[in-house]
Order: C-alpha cells, then sequence, then structure tokens
C-alpha cells in the first residue's frame, strides 16, 4: 500500500464540495477576498499615511534632546516627612546654561546602542539685523556635518552651498525674504551682550514656515561667542534607529544623566495621540471586517452541511470518523479563506496603485508613497486563514456529530 | 454454510426513551445470520425493518440485547471501533442509491478505499475496475451519478458495496425505487456475486417474488421476528407485503 499523505482524504473531499457548490464558494470567497482587500489597503494606507507624517515631523526634529535640567527654588526651611508647610516661591527665571561636562555626554552617547547619531549645539535667542529690518532669531551653533546626519539638512539647502566657516550662516529662506537677503549678503547678529557680522553662505526649507522665519546655523564657536557660553553647548541632539523606541530610550538616559531629556513623543504629544488614534481605527475596522467575514463563511458552510447532510451519512457508513467528517469541513473553511485571501491581496494591491496613480497633490506628485509591505500581506493571510477556519469549527462539529442512519434517511 | 457472522440476541430497540413519545421498535430479537446466506427481510411498512437493519449496520446501537458481528461484541467499541468495524466488514446498498454526487461512478467505488487509505492506490483502482466491469458498467466509469440511469446508479451502488469485500452487505429495498426489468437486474447481479464470491447478502424488500428469490427469509412483524425458514419451506411469497 503507497503511504497516503496526510489528509489526502479529507483534502480530496473538501475540494470536491467546493467545486460542487461552484456558485456558493464563488460568492463567499469572493466576499472573503472583499474583506481582506478592505483590511490590507487600510493598513497599507494608514502605515504609508504615518510613515509620512512622522518622517515630515522628525525630519526637521531630533528624536532625543538632551539639555541642562531646569533651575528650581530649594526649599528655605527643610520639611520633614509627614509635615506640611505652606510657601509661595516663585519659579526661577531659566537661564541659557551649558550641559554640565557635555563632552563627556557626547562621547557616551555615541558609543550607546540604538543611537544612530548624536549632535551637540549651542543654541539661544538672538536677533538679526539688516539695515531697518530686525527680527527675533533662534541662533543654531553646530558642527554642521553631525547636525546634517540628525536631521538631513543637506537635503533641504535650496540655495548657496552647504558649508560654514567662521563668519558664515545658513538661514531659513522665510528669514532671508524679510531680511531681503541673498546668498553671499551679510547680516548682523546681536544678543544682549555681543555683536557679529556673518555672511550668508546657504538657505534652507526646513519644511515649517516658523522654523523657516527664525533658524540661523552658524559654527558651534561663533555661538559660543556670541551667546557668552565658551566652551558650552546647551543641548545634545540624538538619532535613534527605531523611532517608537525614543521615548524608553529617553527615559532611561534621564535615570542616568543629570539632565533633562525628552523624546520626539514628549514634544509632539498631539501627534501621538493622533497617530495613535488612527491605528486604534485600523485595528477596530480590522476587527470588524474579521467578524464579518468569520460570520459569511461560517453561514455558508452551515448550509453547505444541512445540504451534504446525506453524503456526509454516506461516507460515514462507508467507514469515515467522525475527525474526519470534522477536518472535511475544517479544510472547506480554510480553503476558503486562504483563495480569498489571496484574491484580496491582488484586489489591494491594484487599489493601491490606482491610489499612487490618480490621487496626486496639488504639485502633481503622488500625496505620499503607500505600498503593501509583504509582512502585512502575509499577516492578512493568516488572519483569513485563521478566519476561515475559526468559521469552521461548528458547522464542522455539527456534521461530524450527525447520526449517520438520520442522515441517510433525509 | 460458514461460520456465525451475525448473532443478536435479545435486542431492544426505543426511540426517545424516557419522554412522553417513547415508542419501542424493536422487542427482543434473536438473529443468527451465518458467512455465505442470502437472505430476505421482509416485513409491512413499520415493522421496524430499517431500524433492524440500522441496527445491523452499525448506524444505530442497540438500546438493549447483545449483537457480536464478525466476532466483536458491538456494544463494547466506541464510535471509532464502530466506524472501523463497519468499515471492514459490512457494504451498504440503500433504496436511494446514495452515490455522491460530485464524483464519478469510479470515484464513488473507490471512495471507501479513499476513506480508509486516504488516497486511491492503483491496486484499488483495478479493483473498482473489475467491479463495475462486472456489473457492467466498465464503459459509464467517468460519468458523474447524474448522468446515469437508476438501475446503473444502483449498480455502481453494489460495486461500492463490494469495494473493500466487505463479509455481509446490508441492502435496504435496493430495487424499491427501480422498474420491473432493472430490478431484475439488479438483483441478479447481486445473486450471482452472491454465488460467485459468497459474500453474505442481507436484502430487505417489499417485492414478494424477489424475497422468493432468496435463499431463507425473515419477517418482521411489529418489531417481532414472525416467520424465519427457508424460502422452499415458507409456503407461498404472496402472503407477505
Amino acid at each position: 500500500m503507497t503511504k497516503a499523505l496526510p489528509l489526502a482524504f479529507e483534502f480530496s473531499v473538501a475540494l470536491r464540495f467546493l467545486r460542487e457548490g461552484r456558485f456558493q464558494s464563488l460568492l463567499i470567497i469572493v466576499g472573503v477576498a472583499a474583506g481582506v482587500a478592505v483590511v490590507a489597503y487600510i493598513s497599507a494606507l494608514v502605515t504609508g499615511l504615518q510613515t509620512n507624517t512622522l518622517n515630515k515631523t522628525l525630519g526637521a526634529q531630533a528624536h532625543i534632546v538632551i539639555s541642562p535640567p531646569d533651575e528650581r527654588v530649594a526649599p528655605a526651611w527643610p520639611v520633614a516627612p509627614g509635615e506640611r508647610h505652606a510657601s509661595d516661591t516663585q519659579a526661577r527665571a531659566q537661564r541659557l546654561r551649558t550641559i554640565a561636562n557635555w563632552p563627556a555626554v557626547d562621547a557616551a552617547m555615541s558609543r550607546r546602542a540604538g543611537i544612530s547619531a548624536v549632535s551637540p549645539m549651542t543654541a539661544g535667542a538672538a536677533l538679526a539685523r539688516r539695515g531697518e529690518a530686525t527680527r527675533a532669531i533662534a541662533l543654531t551653533g553646530v558642527d554642521l556635518a553631525r547636525y546634517d546626519r540628525i536631521v538631513n539638512l543637506r537635503e533641504k539647502l535650496v540655495a548657496g552651498s552647504f558649508r560654514i566657516g567662521p563668519g558664515e550662516a545658513i538661514v531659513g529662506k522665510t528669514l532671508a525674504e524679510d531680511l531681503g537677503v541673498r546668498v553671499g549678503d551679510r547680516i548682523t547678529l546681536s544678543t544682549d551682550s555681543r555683536s557679529d557680522s556673518v555672511r550668508i553662505n546657504g538657505m534652507v526649507d526646513l519644511g515649517i514656515k516658523d522654523l523657516n522665519r527664525r533658524v540661523v546655523i552658524v559654527p558651534q564657536r561663533s555661538a559660543q561667542s556670541l551667546l557668552d557660553l565658551t566652551g558650552g553647548a546647551t543641548q545634545i541632539d540624538l538619532r535613534v534607529n527605531d523611532v517608537w523606541a525614543a521615548q524608553a530610550l529617553a527615559a532611561s538616559l534621564a535615570r542616568e544623566l543629570p539632565c533633562k531629556v525628552e523624546s520626539w513623543q514628549d514634544v509632539n504629544t498631539q501627534l501621538v495621540t493622533a497617530l495613535n488614534a488612527q491605528s486604534i481605527s485600523t485595528t477596530l475596522i480590522r476587527s470588524v471586517v474579521m467578524v464579518v467575514v468569520v460570520l459569511g463563511i461560517a453561514s455558508v458552510l452551515v448550509v453547505s452541511v444541512v445540504q451534504k447532510q446525506r453524503e456526509i451519512g454516506i461516507l460515514r457508513a462507508m467507514g469515515a470518523q467522525r475527525s474526519q467528517i470534522l477536518r472535511v469541513f475544517l479544510i472547506q473553511g480554510g480553503m476558503v479563506g486562504l483563495l480569498g485571501s489571496v484574491l484580496g491581496t491582488g484586489i489591494a494591491v491594484a487599489m493601491i496603485k490606482v491610489f499612487t496613480t490618480f490621487v496626486r497633490g496639488a504639485d502633481g506628485l503622488p500625496l505620499f508613497s503607500i505600498t503593501l509591505p509583504p509582512e502585512t500581506a502575509l499577516q492578512t493571510m493568516a488572519m483569513a486563514l485563521a478566519a476561515g477556519l475559526l468559521a469552521a469549527v461548528a458547522p464542522a462539529r455539527r456534521a461530524a456529530r450527525m447520526d449517520p442512519a438520520q442522515a441517510i434517511r433525509m | 454454510m460458514g461460520a456465525e457472522l451475525v448473532q443478536l440476541s435479545g435486542i431492544h430497540k426505543v426511540y426517545n426513551a424516557g419522554q412522553p413519545n417513547e415508542i419501542e421498535v424493536l422487542h427482543g430479537l434473536d438473529l443468527r445470520i451465518r458467512q455465505g446466506e442470502f437472505a430476505a427481510l421482509i416485513g409491512p411498512s413499520g415493522s421496524g425493518k430499517s431500524t433492524l437493519l440500522n441496527v445491523l449496520g452499525l448506524l444505530e446501537r442497540a438500546s438493549a440485547g447483545e449483537y457480536v458481528l464478525a466476532g466483536q461484541t458491538v456494544s463494547a467499541l466506541d464510535d471509532d471501533g464502530l466506524t472501523r468495524l463497519r468499515r471492514d466488514t459490512l457494504g451498504f446498498v440503500f433504496q436511494f442509491h446514495h452515490l455522491l454526487p460530485a464524483f464519478s461512478a469510479e470515484e464513488n467505488v473507490t471512495m471507501p478505499a479513499r476513506v480508509r487509505d486516504g488516497v486511491v492506490t492503483p491496486q484499488a483502482r483495478a479493483r473498482a475496475r473489475e467491479l463495475l466491469d462486472a456489473v457492467g458498467l466498465a464503459h459509464a466509469m467517468d460519468r458523474t451519478p447524474a448522468q446515469l440511469s437508476g438501475g446503473m446508479q444502483q449498480r455502481v451502488a453494489i460495486a461500492r458495496a463490494l469495494m473493500l469485500q466487505p463479509a455481509l452487505v446490508l441492502a435496504d429495498e435496493p430495487t424499491g425505487n427501480l422498474d420491473t426489468a432493472s430490478s431484475n437486474e439488479v438483483f441478479g447481479l447481486m445473486r450471482r456475486i452472491h454465488d460467485e464470491v459468497g459474500t453474505s447478502f442481507l436484502v430487505v424488500t417489499h417485492d414478494p417474488r424477489l424475497a422468493g428469490r432468496c435463499d431463507r427469509i425473515i419477517e418482521l412483524v411489529d418489531g417481532r421476528i414472525d416467520r424465519d425458514g427457508p424460502t422452499s419451506v415458507s409456503a407461498s411469497p404472496s402472503s407477505s407485503t
């Protein structure tokens, strides 16, 4: 006797039953496909949307910022535990201060796993002047090459060259418009105590108008001397490998360093809330569609079990075990789920193609790129297969429980 | 005659036990069938023929009494054991042929082998062709049941019942749905198989002429065996309907 493949009987009968109920099978497979397509498409769309939003937001800011701790007023009278006392203290004004021993922090961060780039910065408020025009600016002193690794500044250069030497600066393009300057012109930067003239070497578009109106990037040494913080750094920017791990990493850094450590999530709470709301909505839609798919498959299989009552009885009379009958119907459910998911994934890919082809922004470019990652596709298929099997459980048990004598009499 | 194949002692069958509509269909039946018999089971409608056949065919369990089939005590077996014993010992031919409509004639005949082995081996296929040839349907083995006449379908069902070489074939009014010519043909086929291979048959029938062509007639009335004996002894077959 040749060795049979496992479930060979069950597969052959399940397949034949599905083929026999051609129209029914087709309907439910298309139904499953529609569900799978919706889930896959929504997942791809939301993932694309979130990636796009994150890239836009995080493109212009560090994932984690380390800065000196806020200065607090020390209590004038030590308070013993359990003791209460009333006091009214005015919060201290926060001076511009350097991070204590920042080169050591810089070196430690550069060595740490999970961090892809580190850039110390000396930044503070200043004024930019040209002739009659004066603008408040954010004076940013950095090592340009290192800062570029944090925010990809080079890609955002719209005029001039990506290079700053002593006495040179890169400015936001709106600021340049406000001051009426072009590359090569000079402006005066001044703080409370000092003032210096710099030559504009390049202009950047950071994608956010408010930033473009205020940013002035100079070598770190120039900023240190203008802000009167010789040798100091007011913050250290970090870029991490996994953006969603930034918050946890920031929390652990805050425990290790005598500094204030903020992740991008802390700074953009509204964005994080919005992204979470989106994720929850997607999960909700997926769950509802999954329930609909399960109910659809189940209802078709229930009908099929009733229709096939006599055949089930015959198979039992011929010596088919209850477990074999059970598996015949489970396999039917699984097959419907699998075929539906393959078809549905195809439909989703087509819908994504349509979206990227026809939905375009004012500039004629696609609004944002969406793709169906293979793992999402596989996940959705596995879900549909599971849905099919789950849906088949009740009808299959019913079929297996059927009394053969009664089934044949029908 | 061969060894004891079927031994029923004190078989009772009660439906809806403990409920207001409780009904006892078989009242303490004793019946023996030996290897190689060709017996008819007759009796009026409602006499319990189908129930007896279901009990004999392991499709239903008796409510009380002992049933030994091919040396195995049925009440000691669980559902899987019952199914295995049924598969290895019994073949069925039903009144309404009951072929699987989604499968061809040949696939219907090989189905018992597929149920048992998972696949249809070349040997099984060869046997199915042999059987289809024996029932005169070698030319029709690729047709589906819908493409066969009633008589042809019943011949396929007989071939299927014989697929795993059962010791006993239980036929529930195998000709009840056929015209006289087809009836004679189907019955003659069973007779021939019995005479050539020695398979035992128990045929439920309403037709006295067919019963008269069996070796033994068992008559059931109101759930009891009213008459049981060789055909020659049991006078005129016309008395039983």
